[in-house]
């Protein structure tokens, strides 16, 4: 695991080394409408790093994470991912899609599918593979993130913690470079968040290259090796988990004290 | 029977098959005409969403007997001799198309955003998204208003009497002709028309409440 380590405020920019960044952002900057969302964004990810982006609501750090894999559109700066410039003109977003996972806050999982088609769906239609290995691919995966027993269970008959390990499975079962948690466990109960944040914290373990956006600041602190304090469209504080200890900007200190 | 000979109301059961006909041959093609109707009505080009959007207003407001007229008359004058059920069959392809279309849209539009962003960020194709994720879904969600639907198709037959169709109405009426006993056969009708349509009503309901059930 490269873990390069990152105390300066402001620019959580890799020096540089042989090693490319997984992800990369350049002055990136995301508008909505009038609305700047993001303000000029650096920051590089390396591979097997994980990192946690945290801040208020409205801060811009879930933009920042969909724009990673195309779910937004970026407005000007240059963002790399997996070694693609997703501005170039021959850039294909189906080809960056194969390679990061994303899993989001309401699962959306597909509810007509069992929890095996559900792992399944894209192996088979995107990467061609057929019913026995796929089936393998799901037993696979379902054992990851400890649910083989609940194969051929629906969505619904699913708890809303299981539901999530599904939907990190589903990802999973695409062999992504990368995986990005948009907020997974915000809409969990308390004693939920618990076994879905084992399963996240077992593939930072195992090496996975990992974005997460998260109010969950224990975690954060434990897993990540770069934690991005996000305010106002920008990155204002980045640095290692025991950043949080001692913030170095008023921002950040209250965001702690808040007790988030 | 209140006056009237069993051969005569087998004449009625008579009208009722061609009714039933009629109607399946309106769901039928509605239903060829109406899916395409609906995918163009959620399409992102420009002009297959205005066209088909022109399309069912421009039939959602024509009364269905003025189509029957138009179809049946209109294209005989252009030396195509078309017999009635063969007209009908296309009124109620129009009428029930532009309905239908405009149903479906709302049933696929009523799939969450999410569940085609799921997809995408699969690394699906469009076309895959749509026929793997959300066309089980919207399918679901279409059959009670479908259902529903048929009812006013078995009902809107009727209105092929204005061009000479031999269906259920038009067979009361030429009963009525040769019996003077208005009452008893357009009863008698309307009990049939009736035993077409609640089994149909019922089940959409049914399927309704289920389906209520399981999004509970």
């Amino acid at each position: 695991m490269t873990v390069i380590s990152m105390n300066s405020v402001h620019t959580p920019v890799a020096p540089q080394t042989g090693v490319q960044p997984m992800v990369s952002f350049r002055d990136v900057h995301k508008s909505f409408g009038a609305l700047e969302v993001l303000k000029g964004i650096d920051l590089d990810v390396m591979p097997g790093q994980v990192a946690a982006l945290i801040g208020r609501s409205g801060s811009g750090k879930s933009t920042a994470l969909r724009c990673i894999n195309g779910l937004e559109k970026i407005n000007g700066g240059e963002l790399t991912v997996c070694g693609r410039n997703l501005r170039a003109r021959d850039f294909e977003l189906r080809d960056l899609r194969k390679e990061v996972g994303i899993v989001f806050q309401s699962y959306n999982l597909f509810p007509h599918l069992t929890v095996e088609q559900n792992v399944t769906l894209a192996p088979r239609k995107v990467n061609g593979l057929d019913a026995a290995q796929s089936r393998a691919l799901a037993a696979e995966v379902l054992e990851q993130v400890g649910l083989s027993d609940k194969a051929l269970s629906y969505p619904e008959q699913l708890s809303g913690g299981q539901q999530q390990r599904v939907a990190i499975a589903r990802s999973l079962a695409m062999r992504p470079q990368l995986m990005l948690f948009d907020e997974v466990t915000s809409a969990l109960d308390p004693e939920l968040t618990g076994e879905v944040l084992r399963v996240i914290g077992k593939l930072a373990a195992g090496g996975m290259t990992m974005v997460l956006v998260t109010h969950e600041m224990a975690f954060a602190r434990q897993v990540a090796d770069l934690v991005v304090y996000m305010h106002q469209g920008r990155v204002w504080e980045a640095g290692k988990g025991t950043m949080l200890d001692d913030p170095q900007t008023v921002e950040l200190r209250q965001f702690v004290g808040s007790g988030l | 029977m209140l006056g009237v000979s069993l051969d005569q109301y087998g004449f009625l059961v008579q009208g009722a098959f061609w009714t039933a006909v009629l109607s399946l041959m309106g769901f039928v093609g509605g239903t060829i005409v109406g899916l395409p109707v609906a995918l163009a009505r959620i399409s992102r080009g420009w002009f297959l969403c205005r066209a088909s959007s022109a399309y069912v207003q421009f039939v959602q407001g024509i009364p269905l007997p003025v189509i029957m007229f138009v179809v049946y008359f209109g294209v005989s004058i252009y030396g195509f001799d078309v017999n009635a059920l063969v007209a009908a069959a296309i009124a109620m392809t129009l009428y029930s198309s532009a309905y239908l279309g405009e149903i479906w849209k709302g049933c696929i539009q009523a799939v969450p955003n999410t569940q085609w962003e799921a997809g995408e960020c699969l690394a699906l194709t469009s076309l895959q998204r749509f026929i793997y994720v959300i066309l089980p879904q919207a399918l679901r969600i279409a059959v009670p208003p479908t259902v529903g639907f048929l009812v006013q198709i078995v009902k809107n037959t009727s209105y092929s009497v204005v061009i000479g169709f031999f269906d259920l109405t038009y067979s009361a009426k030429i009963l009525n002709n040769a019996t003077f006993k208005p009452f008893v056969i357009f009863t008698a009708a309307a009990l049939i028309y009736f035993a077409i349509c609640f089994p149909l009503s019922r089940y959409a309901r049914r399927f309704e409440l289920r389906l209520n059930r399981r999004n509970a």
